[in-house]
This record gives C-alpha cells, structure tokens and sequence, in this order.
C-alpha cells in the first residue's frame, strides 16, 4: 500500500546550506504545535536567482516562490529554511515572509544569530528563535494575521529582543483559530 | 466608542511596493486599498475615503505632493504618510511643511515602518473620534431633541438662541415635566461654553447638608464619613454650565452661600480654607412661585432678582397641545426602535385620547405613556387600549375642583391602575417614588382592599 501523499504535512525544505541541527530540531517540534507530520523535502540549493548585487541580501519573495513550485498537495505546507540575509524591497530586511492563507513560508536564521550582533554564539537561543519565527510564518499560512498579545509568537518582531519577548507557541486566541484553519485543510 | 478597524490607502507606481505593503497591512489586520496613481486614488477617493494615506512622492503623471494637496482639499485632516527613495528626503520635509504626518524612506526599517504607522493610526484615530464628537456637540446644539411647532415653543426655542450666546444668568419656568432640563442642555449647547462640562443638580432630592458637600466639596476629615477631598458641582462646571434645578427648595442658608459665589466666583470647601476661584453659567429652573416664596420670605430676594436676569417660561402640554402628535410620534420611533418592536403609528381613536387627555405630568408622562403603550401593545399601530389611561371614561376634572383635589384624584387613579405598583406610578407620574410617597402621605391614599 502506498503512503497517502494527500494528508496534512508540512514539508521542510532547505535553502542554499542549512545547519543539519537547526532542521532537526523544528522537524522534531513543529509537529506538536500543527498536530501533523513535518519531514524533509528535497533542498533548494541554487539561490543565486534571488541575489541582489544592490542590497546583497536575497529576496525573500523570489525564494518564496520557488518553493511554491515544489507544492503538489492543497493540504501541503511549504517551509523553505536558510540561513542567507532576507529582504523585500520595501523592507531593509525579514526574519522571514508567508503566504496568507497560502501554502508557502520561508524562515532566515541570519539574523537570529547572536553572532550577527557581535556577541558570542548561542546554538540554544538560535533554534529557539528560528522555532518562533518558524511558527510564525507557518501560523499566517494558516490564516493567522499579527496578533496584538506580545506574548504570543503571532505577535509582530522587527528584532531579535521581540522575537525573545515572544513564546514559542500561540495565545488561546490563534491556538483557536489555528485549529479551527487546519480542519478546513483536512 | 467601538473601535472600527482602520483603513488604509497606499498609492504607489511600483506593482511590487504596492503588493508588499499590501501584504505586511493585512497581517496587521487593516483594509487596504491601493492605486497604481494619483488619479486612481482621487477616483476612489471620491466614492470612499480611508482613515490613513500611504503616498509615494515620484510618481509618473501626479506626483505624491501634488497628490497630498488634492487629498487635504477634499480631507482637510487626512493623515498622510509620504514615502520616499533617499535620494528625495528633502521632498519629503517639504510635504510634512504642507501637512503630511510624517514620511518613511525606502527601504523602510520594519521597526521605523510599524511605529510610524502606530503613530498615524492612533493620530488617524483621536482625529476621527474628535469629529464624532464635535459633530454630536453640534447636533445637539441644533435643539436636535427639543420637539415642538408650537408657536409657545417656537418663542421658547427663539428666547433659547436670544440668551444662548451671552453668560446670562437664566431662570427657567415651568411645571414638571415640560422639559426645563432639556432647554438648559439647549442654551449650554449653543453657548460658547459648549466643549466645557453642563453639571446637573437636583436641590430639590438632596437634604440641606449632602446639598452643601454636593455643591462645595469638601476637604478630607471635614466631617465623619469624608475620607477623602472631594471636588464639588461649582468646581466641575469650571469653564462649563452649572444648572441648579429645583432652585426653589434649596434651604436660606443654601441661598446665602449661593448668592456669595455668585457675586465673588470663589468658593471654600466644606471643611477648607483655601478660596478655589469658578468660572460658570448659572441655569436654574424651578416649578415653583419664586414670587410668592420671596412674600412668603422664604426665597431670599436678592438672590431672585440674581436669578432672575433672563427668565424663560415653558408651557404646559395641555397649552400646546398641537405639539402632542408630533411629540407622540417621536417617542414611538424612539421606543419602537429601542424594543424592537414594528409599530408604525397611532390608531385614530388612540391619538385623538392623546390630545385630548390633559397631561398634568407634562411631556414626561407623554413619554412615560407612550413608552407603556409600545411595551403592550401586540399589532403594528398604538390602540386605544395600549394606553394607560381612558380619557372618554376616567373622571373628568371637576369645574370647581383645587389644583390639590384633581392631582389627589389623579394620583389615586394612576395607583389603581398600576395595582400600587410605586415604582411604575411615580415613572408615570413623572416623580419620583420619595416624592410619591409624601404625596401619598399627605393625601392620606390608601390601597383599598380588593
């Protein structure tokens, strides 16, 4: 009997080179909070399309959409993870970007690096904000808009302390809303 | 006030920045519109209008300040935010000369885009629920609840608009219920002191000393029970209208204290040194013969003649009785409305009982009566047996009978029909149940037993 492809997953994609560690760690977790399997899809690995000589960062956009090419299944949900600078043009930069209600996301853990601020490196402080910021973008692929308790990992961030201020998981507000979104998938 | 979400317009050429910002608003939770121009935007802006503009400067055809101008000629208050490339701050401050509220330069940092943002919306905001309210103030400065065609109360509304303007002590007359508070609200409103407090005090429900605190305040410990300084009517109404109502019960020595504020401004807390200075408008009213209290030397004089300065007498419903349909009617939209109930008007038999019932409650009892009426009634017009009274078959008034006789008698009727409910009689009655209770009192009423 063959695996039916068709049920809720979500699908982990690498983008360019990811830390093994960091996919691991949101495959183990990010089925508790979605209540569905999570696995690892083929990687992304060419992303020099996205490269902007001008910024020298990669558009996130662009990314977003070539993951969307690899989604076959409405019940699918898309999670691109890299570890490159993101950014949109209006923005100087994104810990990441999603569709609304679509089946795509992409996460950067370039900017949740302690590293990136100078300071010494944090490998348990770095999954825990690429877990939020994975939720995140995954939450508005289930209809999830920003959410006004800062506390919740639907709140808004625009640095790596909102992202800390944050859970890592969802008011009872989104966890209702979440639920209610992902039985309209099934 | 409900809080709507807010609405926002982004105007750019870029399909990207459009679609970008677009997004990032509707994670927020905003409407958002767009338009590609400046012409699309002042097409749609002439079916909707949004709370928030979002404009970019360079623009092929109309560029964003000329944008700007064209919007704040429609929306004087439009709040706009102008985005710009570096290379164009300087257009940019030019824009905030010309009124926009602030400008955000692209690439925008997420964080300087959400608290820009923020700000405007909250700016956008108090903007609109400043409107809301100026444009309820100015409502209500229009006699908007004040219903009469009458010639008695054209020349009331017209005596209203005469003193309104000046800082005139008013002395308004009339028996309960014709409406003394509502043309004191009428003459507040339409007087310069209109976006200032109207206080509101009943001398005639408040015993001499709760009056004085009332009126004064008090500093803390200045009697058993005052644990705290409180401040009085005279201070609340600073810069506002204070209206005394029932002017004639208040006690002689209420009266002095009274006259002493009127003529120096300044009161003293109970139980406090310190001269605090006022500034308000006097409206008094009473039901009462001033006069024959100033014969009687219980109305000290000289406070009459403070009062008196311009005096606006109302008429009793029975003498404008052209006004009760019209009034009737308003009170059925209004409670209909509130109930939820689909009566459309008055059957014939049950409008000719209102006008020519007598109505010694006044507009009050209208109201009172008419709000049983909608209450009962089951069909989609007023009968004549959804009212509280029967005109054809109630006592008529007795040629002969005292004032005291027909309000005894009428008292009594009210009772019998309420089954001595007091609460319901004194609603009808247009008093409230202390005072029914005296007058129960005093005319030896007694339930007969059924």
């Amino acid at each position: 009997m063959t695996e039916p492809t068709d049920l809720p997953r979500i699908i982990l994609v690498p983008v360019g080179s990811v830390n093994p560690r960091l996919l691991e760690f949101l495959i183990l977790t990010l089925p508790d909070t979605f209540k569905m399997p999570c696995t690892l899809g083929p990687p992304l690995l060419d992303v020099s399309q996205a490269y902007s000589l001008v910024r020298q960062q990669y558009y996130s956009t662009e990314l977003l959409a070539r993951l969307l090419t690899l989604n076959q299944h409405a019940t699918t949900k898309i999670l691109g993870v890299t570890e490159v600078d993101l950014f949109i043009p209006i923005l100087t930069f994104v810990f990441g970007e999603a569709q609304l209600n679509g089946p795509a996301a992409i996460i950067s853990a370039h900017r949740l690096r302690q590293s990136f601020y100078g300071l010494p490196e944090d490998e348990a402080l770095l999954l825990e904000r690429c877990q939020k910021e994975a939720l995140h973008e995954l939450g508005h692929t289930f209809g999830l808009v920003h959410c006004q308790s800062f506390e919740c990992v639907m709140h808004r961030s625009h640095s790596v302390e909102q992202v800390d201020l944050k859970r890592n998981s969802f008011c009872p507000m989104c966890a209702q809303t979440l639920a209610h979104n992902r039985l309209t998938l099934r | 006030m409900t809080k709507r979400p807010i609405s926002i317009l982004i105007v750019d050429d870029e399909p990207i920045v459009r679609e970008s910002l677009q997004n990032w608003f509707r994670e927020e939770n905003y409407l958002v519109d767009v338009a590609a121009s400046g012409k699309e935007a002042l097409d749609k802006l002439t079916r909707q209008t949004w709370d928030l503009f979002l404009l970019d400067i360079k623009m092929p055809g109309m560029d964003g300040l000329e944008l700007q101008r064209k919007i704040k000629q429609i929306h004087p208050s439009a709040t706009i935010i102008i985005m710009t490339a570096y290379a164009s701050v300087e257009t940019a401050v030019e824009a905030m000369k010309q009124g926009a509220y602030d400008y955000l330069v692209k690439p925008f940092d997420p964080d300087d885009l959400e608290r820009i943002v923020h700000k405007a919306v909250e700016h956008a905001q108090l903007l609109s629920e400043n409107r809301q309210l100026r444009d309820k103030i100015e409502e209500m400065s229009r006699f908007h609840q004040i219903i009469g065609q009458s010639a008695s109360m054209r020349r009331v509304l017209e005596q209203v608009s005469l003193v309104a303007a000046s800082d005139t002590t008013v002395l308004i007359r009339g028996e309960s219920g014709t409406g003394k508070e509502l043309i004191a609200r009428a003459i507040h409103a339409n007087s310069a002191r209109r976006y200032m407090p109207i206080v509101i005090v009943n001398c005639g429900a408040l015993a001499e000393g709760v009056l004085e605190s009332e009126l004064f305040g008090h500093e803390k410990g200045a009697f058993t029970g005052a644990q705290y300084r409180r401040k009085g009517k005279f201070e609340m109404a600073d810069g506002g209208t204070l209206f005394l109502d029932e002017i004639g019960d208040i006690s002689l020595k209420t009266q002095v204290d009274l006259l002493r504020v009127l003529e120096d401004k300044t009161i003293y807390r109970v139980g406090g040194n310190t001269p605090i200075p006022v500034d308000f408008r006097l409206v008094a009213a009473t039901n009462k013969n001033l006069e024959a209290l100033v014969a009687e030397q219980k109305f000290r004089e000289d406070l009459y003649y403070r009062l008196n300065v311009f005096s606006i007498a109302l008429p009793p419903l029975r003498e404008r009785r052209e006004d009760i349909p019209l009034l009737a009617e308003h009170f059925l939209r209004q409670f209909a409305q509130n109930m939820n109930k689909p009566i459309h008007g008055f059957a014939t038999d049950a409008m000719h009982m209102l006008c020519q019932y007598d109505w010694p409650g006044n507009v009050r009892e209208l109201q009172n009566a008419i709000e049983r009426a909608v209450l009962v009634c089951k069909g989609s017009t007023i009968e004549p047996s959804d009212l509280p009274f029967q005109v054809n078959n109630g006592p008529s008034p007795v040629p002969g009978q005292s004032l005291a006789d027909m309000e005894r008698h009428h008292i009594l009727r009210v009772l019998q029909q309420t089954g001595w409910n007091i609460s319901q009689s004194a609603r009808l009655l247009g008093i409230d149940r202390v005072t029914l209770y005296n007058k129960i009192k005093r005319y030896h009423l007694r339930r007969e037993p059924t």
